[in-house]
This record gives structure tokens, sequence and C-alpha cells, in this order.
């Protein structure tokens, strides 16, 4: 059947269609969907795992156990994933073991835009990179095939731009491969020196083998061309904008699988044309490949290496010529992405603000606290480095910044990779404050649940992890709880967590205001007669809040009533619009 | 046929994904080549969000340049003006006339441009604006201002008022579907 399907839809459709059984993932734009699509087929097992280390290892062990199966991640997640990917090349799979990866060209929602390709050439394993929603679900089927053929994991490349694009797709009836058997095999999987150095030649092999495989394969094809001036090669959505302002003017070389490469395919296509171009987006990885061969591509046609491609990109390079916009002359002003209104975490970065604390922050919607008018965020890293650094930097400045500095990290980052650094600080002895943001959920990424939230991928219950009592065990003796709309409570709880001579955890704790369970107040209004016009309530950045005619004014179709602008009148010009009795 | 290029564009939780929704289920049913994209994550809380409908015989990018757009539909004034340079020479915008304050602007750093409406019609551009908040609450909600727009986009396009129909009826849960056609009505009548 012929359906309209986003990419990371199609994936999952592919792992369905392949009989994929297991999946274990942790969530990150733009590779979310993926498992959020798969776990509304009944026949595979999917979970939020706390993070991706342990999302790869629990599907390595489903694999090993004989039944396909995968993880997904962003590019970073990578990152997180790398130790068991690097070893796994090693010891190869038993069933297939698919890696989806996507990265964020352009950082829509990201901290860095890296290329995942990286990853394949250093861990020497297979990487696939769908350009369309047809070829996400045809590659993610593919690289079973490939995964059990060849005993390698094998990495699906995703960008935002296919993950997060709807095109039409053909879907298929799922197989249902047999269980492989078990056998116990130490050379194979325990990698000791030993087992690994005789397993390294086999990797190497492998990748030869590979090559050899994609010198036939037909997801690296050649496209003729009329005009043989110039050859293209590319991937990815980067063939799309290649195809989109070229058509079939120039041969194309569309690479489906980005390594490894096949180098007698790259040296034919070569000389079939006056001169290469590759068209690639951020890294020049297939173009420093395609030098290594002698096949040097014309620097004359040299893409940027920041941010995302597009077709009027491409086409000013290849044909120098794209159209062009009209504009007005106002300066038309940004629109940043802003907490939302009753968001929890606006009252606690307030008071931070107010505080004048040095905030070292994490991955998450509270990265916005960093967002003018708050500006509360000192730094932010990466998943977890809050809190190991805060532990550096007051280990380096000693009381003077203990008593003022703070880690503030959300209860799924905490999940994620906050519990090491915890352990740092329990063991290493500084008198750092850690303030956990939980907000009940994975925010950012939509709404996920984590293991503090008691709820499974499907909603059902499930564990659920108690905060204040694994803190407890870790030896902190200062853990208490806050409410965030209380402005005066958590204002002395900070004070008190700073200047107290010991290491503090301080639980901010109240649900995200986008919870469907959550049960809102009625708006607020202002009372122009009582307002002044002295902007306090406008030092909390709440997007529901504006000043209009020197008054302040509150937008009834985004305020929840947390009241915490009410607590910062001074004139008490804010009034519930809740009807009497 | 040539690919024709539609913006949608808005604030961050306005309901631009139902409309693109809709519009791919449409343009399918038309037996139309169609790629939609969207972006997830963090922009979507409250940021500048832009989602792209392109259809024809055969789609090959998935997003919208400068210069290519035939229409940009928008859920607010500032967005249609930042997008601007979007639009084809001779393409034309639909955009309700709500005016949302970005961060910058309620903070004070900057301000928000006035008479956008006139000017972006002296910079030459076909603006079609109307008031979709209004029209969303007379059929019965401020959250169907995506089908207000829907409805007004309908004018511009030789479809039969079937297909739209059929469309929303594919696309907006059953509880809500009588709502949404009054609130395309409303658009289109307007």
């Amino acid at each position: 059947m012929k359906q309209l399907m986003l990419g990371n839809a199609a994936v999952a459709r592919g792992l369905y269609e392949a009989g994929c059984c297991v999946i274990s993932s942790y969530p990150g734009t733009p590779s979310t969907e993926i498992t959020e699509e798969a776990v509304k087929y009944p026949e595979i097992y999917c979970e939020w795992a706390p993070n991706e280390k342990v999302a790869m290892e629990t599907a390595f062990g489903a694999c090993l156990a004989g039944k396909r199966a995968f993880c997904a991640m962003k590019h970073v997640g990578l990152n997180v994933a790398a130790d068991p990917l690097f070893t796994m090349s090693y010891t190869g799979v038993n069933a297939g073991l698919v890696i989806g990866v996507a990265d964020d060209p352009g950082m829509h929602s990201s901290q860095n835009e890296q290329d995942s390709r990286h990853y394949a050439r250093a861990a020497k394993v297979p990487m696939l990179e769908p350009s369309d929603s047809a070829e996400a679900l045809e590659f993610a089927k593919l690289a079973y095939e490939l995964s059990e053929q060849f005993d390698t994991p094998v990495l699906l490349k995703m960008c935002t731009r296919v993950a997060h694009s709807q095109s039409i797709v053909e879907t298929a009836p799922r197989v249902e491969p047999a269980v492989k058997p078990y056998e116990k095999n130490i050379g194979k999987y325990v990698m000791m020196p030993g087992n690994a150095i005789r397993r390294h030649p086999f990797v190497e092999e492998r990748t030869r083998k590979l090559q050899a495989w994609a010198e036939t394969a037909s997801i690296d094809r050649v496209e003729p061309g009329r005009d043989h001036k110039i050859g293209i090669v590319t991937s990815s959505t980067s063939y799309q904008y290649v195809k989109e302002v070229c058509g079939d003017t120039y041969p194309i070389l569309k690479l489906g699988m980005i390594w490894p490469l096949p180098d007698q395919k790259l040296i034919d296509f070569a000389r079939s044309v006056e001169e290469l171009v590759v068209v690639e987006e951020l890294d020049p990885i297939v173009s420093n490949y395609c030098s290594a061969l002698g096949l040097a591509p014309s620097g004359e046609y040299d893409l940027p290496r920041l941010g995302e491609l597009s077709q009027n990109i491409v086409a000013d390079r290849l044909t120098h010529t794209f159209p062009m916009g009209r504009t007005i002359d106002d300066p038309i002003p940004p629109r940043p992405p802003v907490m939302c209104a009753g968001c929890p975490h606006r009252g606690l970065f307030y008071t931070l603000s107010k505080n004048k604390c040095t905030v070292l922050g994490d991955i998450g919607c509270y990265t916005l606290g960093a967002v003018a008018p708050l500006s509360a965020m000192d730094m932010t890293l990466c998943m977890g480095a809050s809190i190991s650094a805060v532990h550096g930097f007051n280990k380096a400045r000693g009381a003077e910044a203990e008593s003022r500095t703070v880690a503030v990290i959300g209860d799924s980052t905490f999940m994620h990779s906050g519990l090491t650094g915890l352990a740092n600080i329990a063991y290493n002895q500084s008198n750092s404050t850690v303030i956990i943001l939980d907000n009940s959920i994975t925010g950012m990424t939509g709404h996920q649940q984590n293991p503090t939230t008691g709820r499974n991928i499907k909603g059902d219950p499930a564990g659920k992890i108690d905060l204040e009592a694994l803190c407890r065990a870790m030896g902190f003796e200062r853990v208490r709880v806050v409410d965030p709309y209380d402005l005066k409570a958590t204002d002395a709880a900070i004070k008190e967590e700073l200047a107290a001579a010991a290491p503090s955890v301080i639980i901010s704790r109240r649900p995200c205001a986008l919870l469907k369970y959550v049960e809102h107040s009625a708006p607020l209004a202002v009372d122009p007669v009582k307002c002044v016009g002295c902007r306090s309530c406008m030092k909390i950045g709440c997007p529901a809040i504006s000043i209009k005619g020197g008054k302040a004014q509150v937008d009834a179709t985004l305020c929840v009533g947390c009241g915490v602008c009410e607590q910062l009148c001074g004139v008490k010009a804010f009034r519930s619009t809740k009807k009497e009795g | 046929m040539e690919t024709k290029n539609i913006m949608i564009v808005g604030v961050g939780g306005q309901g631009s994904l139902l409309a693109s929704k809709l519009l791919g289920h449409l343009l399918m049913e038309q037996g139309f080549d169609v790629k939609v994209s969207e972006v997830h994550g963090m922009s979507q809380r409250g940021g500048s969000v832009v989602t792209y409908v392109r259809y024809g015989s055969k789609v090959s990018s998935p997003v919208i340049d400068r210069g290519e757009a035939d229409y940009i539909v928008s859920f607010e004034l500032l967005e249609a003006a930042r997008w601007l340079s979007y639009l084809k020479p001779d393409g034309q915008i639909v955009t309700s006339t709500q005016q949302i304050d970005p961060m910058p602007v309620i903070t004070g750093a900057a301000s928000y441009p006035e008479d956008l409406v006139e000017k972006m019609r002296a910079a030459g551009a076909k603006v079609d604006a109307l008031d979709c908040l209004a029209l969303a609450e007379e059929a019965g909600s401020a959250k169907a201002v995506n089908i207000v727009l829907m409805g007004r986009l309908s004018h511009y396009f030789d479809l039969p008022d079937e297909a739209w129909q059929k469309s929303l009826e594919a696309i907006v849960p059953p509880k809500f579907l009588e709502l949404n056609k009054r609130a395309f009505e409303l658009g289109k009548k307007a």
C-alpha cells in the first residue's frame, strides 16, 4: 500500500517488516519518532533505556540471544554509545543488529553538528544513508541482511531532513525470521586481549568484503546524465538537492552505503566525467576519500562545511543561478524558543538569577534558562556534565565558589548520566549543590517516560526510581524537595543549601505544564488600575505577559495560572479570572 | 507538472502540523508526488516554526528555499514577514492578522514592526490577510485557526470541495470534525 510517511516512521516500518523483535533507545531529536512509531507494532518489544549506551548494549544482548534488534539515538547519543560500538565491531552479531543514528546539521535542536559518518569509518562498521522515506524503509531491511551476511552491526544514518520529512512509501508484510540458536563462543564474544587480537583481522577482512559487495550493489548506483562536464558523487538529502537543481543533466553516483566506499566504482565514475564534484553535508568525508584515491574533486565547487545544504546553496555552486526573494526594510525581531507559560523551571531560574548564582547547566528544556531575561545559565555542554563540572568548579575555587555555584539537571538527564557525577561528589567530597529539575517527564523531545516517572514507553505502570532515596543511598544527607511555583520556599532552599557545609541535592519538583494530566488554574488577569507598570513581572520572561500602554497584560489563551508573576507584583495587580462559587 | 511549493509558518504550538497533514493527504489523493518537511524539537517551544509542503509529478528536495514558495500560509503576521523572501515573484501570502510578541519584543529589546500587511504589499507581494483567530472562535475553538487558514487557502486551488472535505474527515479526529468543518467554511467564505 502506498502512503505518505515520516522518514522516522518509515525506519520503524522497515524494522517491523524485517522482523525486528527488540528495540531499546534513548529519545533525542531528530531520532525519537523511530521508536515511538515502532512501539505501535505489537510484534516488537520497545523500551526507553536510561541512556544510549545502555540502549545499545541491550540491543546487543538481544541480537546475541538470536533475535533481530535495534537501537536509535541522535548523533551526540552515539558518543555516549561509542564504547560498545567499537568493540561490537569485533564481536560481530548473532541475529542482525542495526543502530539508527540521526544527525542534526543546522542544529535545529542540538548542541553541536558533528558528522556521524566518522563513526562508521572509525569503528569499521558499514553505514547506510537513506535519502527519503522509501529508502529509509528499504535500507532498514537491507541493513539486517548485511548485518547477518557480514557478521557486523550496521549503522543506519538519518539526518533531520530525512527523519522529519514525509514522502511516499510502499509497505509490505512482516517476515518472521527464525530465532537464531544461541551458542557459547568465547573466542568471538569475550573481548579480552587474546581473543580481540584474533578478531581484528576478521574486522579488516570484513571491510574488504563489504567494499567488494558495494562495487556491484545497486544502492551505490550511477545515474546517467547528458553533460559529462562534471559528475556528482552524493548521498542522503544532498542527493535530493542535486536532483532538484540538476535533474538528469549531469551523471550522478548516488551512494546508499557511505562506508565502506567502492574504490573501483568511484574511479570508473571519475574517469567517465571531466571533473568530479562531491556534494555532501558537513565534513568532507567522501571528498577526502576521493582525494586519497587520486581523484581530487574540483575545488571550484567547494561547499560550506557549516549547517545544512539546500537547493539554492547547491545551485549557487553548480549552476551559479538561484532565485532571490523580496524583503521589507523593517528589521524582523527574532523569535527564539522560550519556556512555556506555566513551565515549572521558570520560578527556579528566576530565583537562581536573583541570587546571582553561577549555574552549570545541562541538556533539556531548562537550557532555555540561559535565554534573556532570565539569563540564568553559565554552561551547557553535554548530558550529565552539570554535576561533574560543578564538582570540578568547586574543587578549583573552594568555599567561595561552593557558596554560589549550582548544577541544574532534569530528571531524565539525571538518570541518563547524572548518577556517576553525583557519585564523584559523594566520594571525593565537594560541598556542591545539585538541583534536579524533576518535571516528571523527558520534556524537550516531546514527553517520553523515564526511570523516574513510573511509566514505560506504552504509558503502562513500570518501575519507579525514588530520587530522594537514591541520593541518600549515595551518601547525601541533605536532600530536600521544593515546589518551584513557590518562590519564597525555593529561595530559602537555595540559600540554605548553598550555605551548608555539606554536599546537597535539591529536587525542584512539579510536572511539566504541558502534561495532559496536569490540572491548570484559571488564567490570571491584571487590574489596570492597580498596575503601576513597574515591569517586575517581566523579569521571569513569561510569554503570556506583555506590557501594553504602560500596563502589564496577560494573554488568557496562554496563561495557566501558575501564579509566579503574582508573587513578584508589589501592588497586588494580578487576580484570578476564576468565577466565584 | 512542475513542483508547487506551500510553506506553513507560525509560532510553535499553533497547529501547523495538522495543516500540513491535511495538505499532504489532499495532494496525495490527487495523485501527486508529495513531500512534507517539519521541524521538531526545541523550536516547537514557542519559537518560529516552518513546514514545507511540495507537490508535483516528481518532488526531489524536501525543503523550500528563497524565492520558491507559491504560497506562504501564515498563522501570525510577523512570521509572514520573516519568511517573505521565500515567496516567488508572483506568489501568494495567506495570513492571519494575529500578532504574537516574540520574547525580544516582550522584554523591550526589539519592537514589533507596524503595518506589516501594507509593507509586504508595497514590496510587491500579494497578501490575503484575515482575522483567523476571530473566525476560529466563531467556529467554536481558538485552536481551529489552522483549519480556517486551510479553508481560505482552498480559494486558490482548483480542487472540488469534496476533496477537501474527504481529507478533513481522514485527518481530523471525529470528536472535532464538525467544529473543524465549520472553521473550514468560515475561512473559505471570509
